[in-house]
């Protein structure tokens, strides 16, 4: 079988790319071709190794010699992994052609060796982590990744403000990464190897399984985004370059995915409130994730607070799932997860492609200011209109992917409530009223992005220069495409995901109900019907506009301004204004800070008036600022010993090594 | 019984002592020269019946590099810095003395309960080896020139080298080379540093390094 050489041909493919751009940063024609070609050919490897596994239906392990204490280079793909590596790869083969473009317009500025051999790392580290077998080994890859990822955070990291940036995110990783750490010992020590398959086997005590859940939570909830651990992603999305925003908000984050799903299926069966609990934060990040979006005003920071929704309503699903596994309900257990995880999926596509669309807008107008764009979509059709789809598909509406996934997890939901008992169907209501209010909200904060950006008159002079070259051009295209295909033909691609949801049942749950979804699958065949009813209606609508506008003359004017002599572009709703009556009335959940001063005289010029408004991350105010000052000022004790005098620290670990000597001899015989 | 081979060891621990004791720099560096003499001739007296060509090339690179190299290198630096002796160590003179005598009490502490595989050539020889590393230790806390640092270091250095022919057969011969190879480094590099802190500070006194903490 040839699944595990094209895996580890892509992973060194990967490497190798990495290692030659880091010794071509001068050059940037070749670090970009090498670093493209590189991650290509990687990419194409690995999907062909995930695809040969779930083609043959069975999985496949790599064992490599490994001299590294602890670790073994033990990876194996099944049904789970192989979606996962699908996604990386699939995703980052497209962002690799935008990239490339993308880049290559800072080759004057900056080198481009660096973030070449970051990105290609970035995707091999994700590979390795999907793929590993072994705590140690997991760990490295995580490690790598977020490193990787960092550096290409602090693409822009010579400004004060994208240097802060990256040292948030740092420090939010290794926070994340730290929990990680003990989970995987305490795994270790209990089972007796930090091989996968020795914990999967082993029956772990339940205060051992508390203690690991919540580690993982916290751990791969940092990486995931989830709310009140996300304050590094809004920060840190925006500030990469585009492709890469792509890379981490669509596929990166959903390594935490991933994590969680594995430790419930290595766990045996979960416990009810696992689920209740994933429900309550999946909830919080996600109602707070698309309040905190409504409130931007930079296009970037937008998406990646709706990444925090879109991570809230994956952890909705999983939870969902858990409650099945726990309440021993399989059918519902395995539409929670089929939701969750059609949801990464889609997640990932549009997600990836509404960055791709602002890394255009961002390269023709030089801004992300939702303020400073507008009427974008004459300039930039093929950007508006898959910009649209993407808009649209994270809206969750019809005929387009969100929906798909997000209706999936409406049926599970509503099984759940009618079949479960007192508690736990609560949650499954809670669930239902959370992706309803996300539903409208994000469907308001799209229209706002959407409109302010691409609809109404230029705010400001746009080069016409910039068209977009096919590189960047075509990836969007193909994921908006994507968009519809899965939209309207549900089917094909949850008969292909039931295999990978099924793999997270724990071992003692042997038979997964395939059968019992056929009510669903049947479901989804009435959504290939409307949609493609909606579709036909589309059409057949455009075909009438132009039938009666077809022997017309079109001119276009100016709209009717109330008589008002010099209408400017500057007078259209702004994004505050348009976001303003929404968050209103989440006023109590969102501390808007709003900067006003009026005039009082009769004509007022332009310095006499202004009004700016703010929303600060609350969860960054009034928790980690507090603490981590807290910390500071406790620790700042510890200041006391760097004095630079290095007498003193010759001394310090001469005492150290003397105490250690006298403690140890002292015990021995 | 006191061999003489342990008579050059106690002769060892009395340079040690001497080096605590002396605050010319002068003396400083001749007595780790003679040091490094008498670990040449221990290398070929610990080893019982004929030495071996390779005991002999040990020695003659111990006693080139330690005897007449760095010493010579010592005397370039401070002729050309035109410092004489330590002025004003952060411990004086007698309590250096003094943490001489409790570390050497600690050192014999520590040979008796530290387990070896293969005995050493002589009982003295292990508390000898910790008695050279709290003492250079000692140098490199309490002094503030860096040329005594430096001294501080390779005393050390020679502790380290007297655990290796200690166990001379247990010891691969690179491991020893690569020790060696580590000092001269050592050496060169705080060489230049002297050098350079010289230039930049106008002074030798390592207390201006704190200068360069954040």
């Amino acid at each position: 079988m040839a699944g595990p050489h094209f895996l580890l041909w892509s992973e060194l493919c990967f490497l190798c790319a990495a290692l030659i751009c880091c010794f071509a940063s001068s050059n940037a024609r070749l670090a970009s071709i090498v670093g493209a070609a590189g991650s290509i050919i990687g990419c194409v490897l690995g999907l062909l190794s995930a695809t040969s596994m779930l083609s043959m239906g069975t999985s496949f392990t790599l064992n490599l010699p490994c001299t590294i204490p602890l670790a073994s280079l033990h990876f194996k793909v099944d049904a789970l992994s192989a979606l996962f590596l699908i996604l990386i790869d699939g995703l980052s083969l497209l962002f690799t052609l935008y990239g490339v473009s993308y880049l290559y317009e800072y080759r004057s500025k900056r080198s481009l060796g660096g973030p070449w051999c970051a990105f290609n790392l970035l995707v091999a580290s994700m590979g390795v982590v999907v793929t590993s077998q072994n705590g140690v080994l997991f760990l490295i890859g995580w490690e790598l990744m977020a490193l990787s990822s960092f550096f290409l955070v602090m693409f822009e990291g010579d400004s004060n403000k994208g240097r802060d940036v990256g040292i948030t995110y740092l420090i939010a990783t290794h926070l994340g990464t730290l929990f990680l750490l003990v989970m995987f010992i305490l795994m270790a020590v209990s089972s007796g190897s930090f091989e996968f398959d020795a914990f999967r086997t082993h029956q772990p005590s339940r205060t051992l399984l508390t203690t690991l859940f919540l580690c993982a939570v916290i751990g791969f909830g940092t990486k995931a985004g989830l709310m009140p651990f996300h304050v590094w992603l809004p920060e840190a999305h925006p500030a990469a370059p585009s492709h890469v925003s792509a890379l981490m908000s669509g596929v990166m984050i959903k390594t935490g995915i991933y994590g969680i799903l594995r430790l419930i299926s290595l766990a045996g069966m979960p416990p009810l409130w696992w689920g209740w609990l994933l429900i309550g934060m999946g909830f919080v990040s996600a109602v707070g994730g698309v309040l905190f979006a409504l409130a931007q005003h930079d296009l970037k920071k937008l998406l990646a607070y709706h990444s925090v929704e879109n991570i809230g309503i994956i952890v909705l699903g999983i939870g969902l799932g858990v409650l099945g596994l726990g309440s021993g309900s399989p059918p519902l257990a395995l539409t929670g997860f089929l939701g969750a995880l059609l949801h990464v999926i889609n997640h990932g596509i549009f997600k990836g492609l509404l960055f791709l669309g602002a890394g255009a807008i961002f390269r023709a107008t030089g801004t992300r200011q939702l303020d400073e764009l507008g009427g974008l979509l004459k300039k930039m059709p093929a950007t508006g209109y898959c910009f649209l789809i993407g808009a649209l598909a994270i809206s969750g509406l019809p005929p387009l992917n969100g929906f798909v996934s997000e209706f999936l997890i409406y049926i599970g939901s509503f099984r759940g409530g009618i079949e479960l008992a007192q508690p736990s169907n609560l949650f499954c209501f809670i669930i239902i009223l959370g992706l309803t209010l996300i539903g409208g909200l994000a469907c308001a904060c799209f229209s706002k992005a959407f409109g302010i950006v691409f609809l109404g008159e230029p705010r400001q002079a746009v080069s016409s220069s910039h068209t977009l070259p096919p590189a960047m051009k075509w990836p969007m295209i193909i994921l908006a495409g994507l968009c519809i295909a899965i939209g309207v033909f549900p089917v094909p691609i949850v008969r292909f995901l039931l295999p990978c949801a099924s793999q997270i049942f724990p071992v003692q749950q042997p038979e997964v109900p395939f059968s019992a979804m056929t009510s669903t699958l049947n479901l989804l065949t009435h959504i290939t019907a409307t949609s493609l009813i909606l579709l036909l209606l589309i059409f057949f609508i455009f075909r009438l506009r132009r039938l009666f506008l077809g022997n017309r003359k079109v001119t276009s004017e100016v709209t009717w301004d109330c008589g008002y002599a010099k209408p400017t572009p500057r007078m259209q709703y702004t994004a505050s204004s348009f976001a303003q009556s929404i968050l209103q009335l989440f006023q109590p959940f969102l501390p808007s800070h709003k900067a006003l001063s009026r005039s009082l005289t009769y004509f007022p010029g332009s310095e006499s008036i202004s009004f700016s408004s703010h929303t600060p991350d609350h969860f960054q105010q009034s928790f980690y600022w507090p603490l981590f000052h807290w910390v500071d000022k406790r620790f700042s004790i510890l200041r006391r010993f760097q004095h630079g005098k290095m007498q003193v620290y010759v001394l310090f670990i001469a005492a150290a090594l003397i105490a250690l000597l006298i403690w140890q001899l002292g015990a021995v015989q | 019984m006191l061999s003489w081979l342990e008579a050059l060891i106690i002769l060892l621990v009395l340079t040690n002592f001497a080096l605590l004791g002396s605050s010319r720099l002068a003396s400083l560096i001749r007595l780790v020269a003679l040091q490094g003499m008498l670990l040449g001739i221990i290398t070929i007296a610990s080893q019982p019946g004929a030495a071996s060509a390779r005991i002999y090339i040990l020695a003659l690179g111990n006693i080139a590099t330690k005897c007449l190299l760095f010493p010579w290198l010592f005397y370039r630096a401070v002729k050309e810095v035109n410092i004489r002796r330590e002025v004003e160590p952060y411990v004086g003179y007698n309590l250096s003395l003094l943490a001489g005598v409790i570390s050497f009490g600690l050192s014999l502490w520590l040979g008796d309960r530290l387990p070896f595989p293969t005995k050493a050539f002589s009982d003295l020889a292990v508390p000898t080896v910790f008695f050279m590393l709290w003492v250079g230790l000692l140098l490199i806390i309490s002094r503030n020139k860096a040329i005594t640092q430096v001294v501080g270091y390779l005393v050390m250095e020679n502790g380290i080298y007297l655990f290796g022919i200690s166990f001379v057969e247990a010891a691969p011969l690179f491991v020893e080379l690569g020790v060696l190879l580590d000092v001269i480094v050592g050496v060169f590099i705080m060489g230049i540093i002297i050098h350079q802190i010289d230039r930049q500070f106008d002074t030798l006194h390592v207390g201006q390094l704190a200068n360069l903490k954040d």
